[in-house]
């Protein structure tokens, strides 16, 4: 499904990424874990196509297509969700017409039809159940004076309606208690499919204890330094980063 | 500049357009000496300091003598509000239009005549307020309006009467009425605890180039309420220069929305002095241009009397090479304490050609007040939009919903829903072209170039 080759990327001049290789296939869950800096998150921004970062070598296919020759709608209209470490507030558009809008785009995008208000109030009853979030939530602006919890649940709710084959959860268990993180990983594991992929990006071990991967990732240097199945997390907690980006010098 | 305007006000006393009560040509006269005393304001003139009228007094622009409208009913119907069923007086080309008007449907107590009739039955109103509220000494736009005033209308709700449905006063300006000049003058009186909500539209079917100096005074009672809305969507080539001037008394509520998106160049004055105790203002308003446009917004609260408030917000959207300004004086007199002034001017650039003038003004000569203001001047949010663009949103339909965001919780003030909806309807189709804002969303952090 995602196939990353020698992917290097910088910001402002300062290359982050150095070189990644991975591949996801249709059904895994992948974890890509790392220290602070490690290039985790420019990681999952470069796969949605943020446009600060620069991509200075390296190819990534997404379903056979190039993915970096692609707007970010187009890639989220294929299929490709990141749910931010940071959602982002706007005011004054409200949840209700952002999903919808965002829903109708991905239906014409593959030639459904478009659903009016009231067909998809019916939509979001089952998603907002999933996520444990009221309907009066969908009234509010988008994420505005929304708590941590509240943006990262949102964020799976999003993911619940536009129902992603590729999705990519960047840091989404930082700043959420465990109950908060249980309700997401609940979700997430919901929308599990066997044609689908998920790529959890986290700091910590905690998030895994609920999404559990097939593979697990570590970048350090913007290089992925090790990879290997569950265990590795567990031993990653037990043993700290050290241990590997030592062997990453 | 001015001699055109005098060769003409002789043409129009001649024609018997100076018709009135005795009290008026006098006045008149006046204004006219005093226009051409003044001339046209320069940009050394402090209030005119980022506009220059330039364009507007090298131009020639004259009185069209008679009606030579061509519109028809349905030419109306954009703009209209879907709400044919309000009190409507519709004016073609500067000159009233009563087969265009539906001026039957008022409730008991609420009057609203043509200016021409206006002298005859309700000659005493007029004296009353008419060239008191807005004096022309210092404005010479005011001047050259009082001189030529002719068409407009006079809302006279009586005593206690909630007149619940807006009245609309609506200026076409049809295509053919290029170099014509139009002075609208319209009296809104709202008696002791009455209240109205009055709108006033300029619109035009076509492209021509012509020039609106409209005046409308204001006088409540006590414990009035006025809802007053100003739409102006005049031809992107005409000018237009419009002053609003209002007298507020104990506990008057006035609440003034003014909606700028047309015209080449726009001047909107909106002047009010809180004279009494608990009095109240809502001074709002939304200008959005684009291409080459001008927009200036002046406004001035004065605080005339104690335990009064006024709350202002106004926002500004400006693409292309369009120059936007925004000068709102707040004055607090010594008597004036107690006094809640808010005012906030917020700007939304949407490229690097467009430009902002901002400069709230606030003078406090009382020492018991609480006063804030601000303005801010800003793009287009480049995380916003990539955030909208990972959820599929195409990138112009990303754009418009973050420029429709910016204006949304000023449009949410309007009281009239009808009015509300439309307006967001245009502030959604505003600014739709994708060359508008192709260099703007370039932000501190972002590397790339992204076209928004």
């Amino acid at each position: 499904m995602l196939e990353i080759r020698n992917l290097h990327a910088s910001v402002d001049g300062n290359a982050i990424l150095k070189g990644i290789d991975l591949e996801v296939k249709a059904g895994e869950v992948h974890a890509v874990m790392g220290p602070n800096g490690s290039g985790k998150s420019t990681l999952a921004q470069v796969l949605a196509g943020h446009p600060a970062y620069e991509v200075t070598a390296g190819e990534v296919y997404y379903q056979g297509r190039d993915l970096l020759a692609m707007e970010p709608e187009e890639r989220a209209q294929a299929g490709v969700f990141l749910a931010f470490q940071y959602p982002v507030e706007i005011p004054g558009v409200s949840n209700a017409y952002f999903l919808r809008s965002a829903y109708n785009e991905l239906r014409k995008a593959r030639g459904q039809e478009e659903v009016d208000p009231l067909d998809f109030l019916q939509v979001m009853e089952d998603r907002l159940k999933l996520v444990d979030m009221e309907d009066t939530m969908l009234n509010r602006s988008v994420n505005a004076g929304f708590s941590g919890g509240e943006k990262k649940r949102n964020e799976i709710l999003q993911m619940a309606v536009l129902q992603p084959t590729l999705a990519i959860l960047d840091e989404t268990d930082s700043g959420l208690d465990i109950d908060a993180l249980r309700v997401v990983a609940h979700g997430v594991n919901q929308l599990k499919r066997p044609d689908n992929a998920t790529i959890v990006v986290t700091h910590y071990q905690r998030l895994l204890n609920y999404i559990v991967p097939d593979r697990v990732h570590v970048l350090a240097g913007g290089r992925i330094v090790k990879s290997g199945g569950k265990d590795l997390a567990l031993e990653l907690e037990a043993k700290g980063y050290d241990w590997v980006t030592g062997a990453a010098a | 500049m001015t001699q055109p305007y005098l060769a003409d006000f002789e043409t129009f006393s001649s024609n018997g357009g100076g018709a009135g009560p005795d009290w008026l040509p006098p006045v008149r006269r006046a204004a006219l000496a005093r226009f051409a005393a003044l001339g046209f304001p320069t940009p050394r003139n402090e209030d005119w300091h980022f506009t220059s009228v330039a364009a507007i007094a090298e131009s020639e622009f004259h009185p069209l003598p008679v009606s030579s409208g061509d519109v028809k009913p349905e030419d109306l119907a954009p703009f209209l509000f879907g709400r044919g069923d309000w009190p409507t007086f519709v004016f073609v080309n500067g000159r009233y239009a009563p087969e265009l008007s539906a001026a039957d449907n008022l409730p008991l107590g609420v009057r609203v005549m043509h200016l021409a009739r206006a002298w005859r039955d309700a000659p005493d109103v007029l004296e009353r307020h008419l060239s008191k509220i807005a004096t022309f000494d210092e404005h010479s736009f005011t001047a050259l309006n009082t001189a030529f005033m002719s068409d407009g209308t006079l809302v006279h709700v009586a005593k206690d009467v909630q007149a619940d449905a807006p009245i609309h006063i609506l200026h076409v300006v049809d295509p053919i009425a290029a170099r014509v000049v139009m002075h609208p003058r319209h009296l809104l009186v709202v008696d002791r605890q009455a209240s109205a909500r009055v709108i006033e539209s300029y619109v035009s079917l076509g492209n021509a180039r012509y020039f609106t100096n409209a005046v409308t005074e204001i006088a409540l009672g006590e414990g009035a309420h006025l809802a007053h809305y100003k739409i102006q969507r005049e031809s992107q080539r005409a000018f237009h220069v419009g002053t609003t001037e209002v007298r507020q008394p104990r506990d008057s509520k006035y609440a003034s929305f003014s909606f700028a998106t047309g015209a080449a160049l726009s001047r909107t004055n909106i002047y009010t002095t809180l004279e009494g105790e608990g009095a109240e203002v809502w001074m709002n308003g939304l200008y959005m241009v684009d291409g080459e446009q001008h927009v200036d917004h002046q406004t001035r609260i004065e605080h005339a009397a104690p335990n009064c408030a006024s709350h202002e917000v106004y926002k500004g959207i400006l693409g292309g090479a369009s120059h936007g300004v925004f000068n709102g004086k707040v004055f607090v007199r010594p008597i004036a304490q107690k006094t809640d002034g808010k005012q906030e001017n917020n700007n939304l650039l949407l490229s690097d050609k467009a430009r902002i003038d901002t400069k709230p003004q606030l003078e406090i000569f009382a020492d018991d007040v609480k006063c804030t203001h601000g303005a801010t001047v800003g793009k287009l949010d480049a995380l916003s939009l990539f955030y909208m663009k990972s959820r599929g949103l195409p990138a112009e339909v990303a754009r418009r919903l973050l420029i429709y965001a910016f204006a949304a919780d000023v449009l949410e003030r309007l009281e009239v829903a009808e009015v509300r909806d439309a307006l967001e309807d245009l502030t959604l189709a505003r600014f739709t072209r994708m060359d508008e804002g192709a260099e703007t969303a370039e932000s501190a952090e972002s590397a790339g170039a992204i076209r928004v």
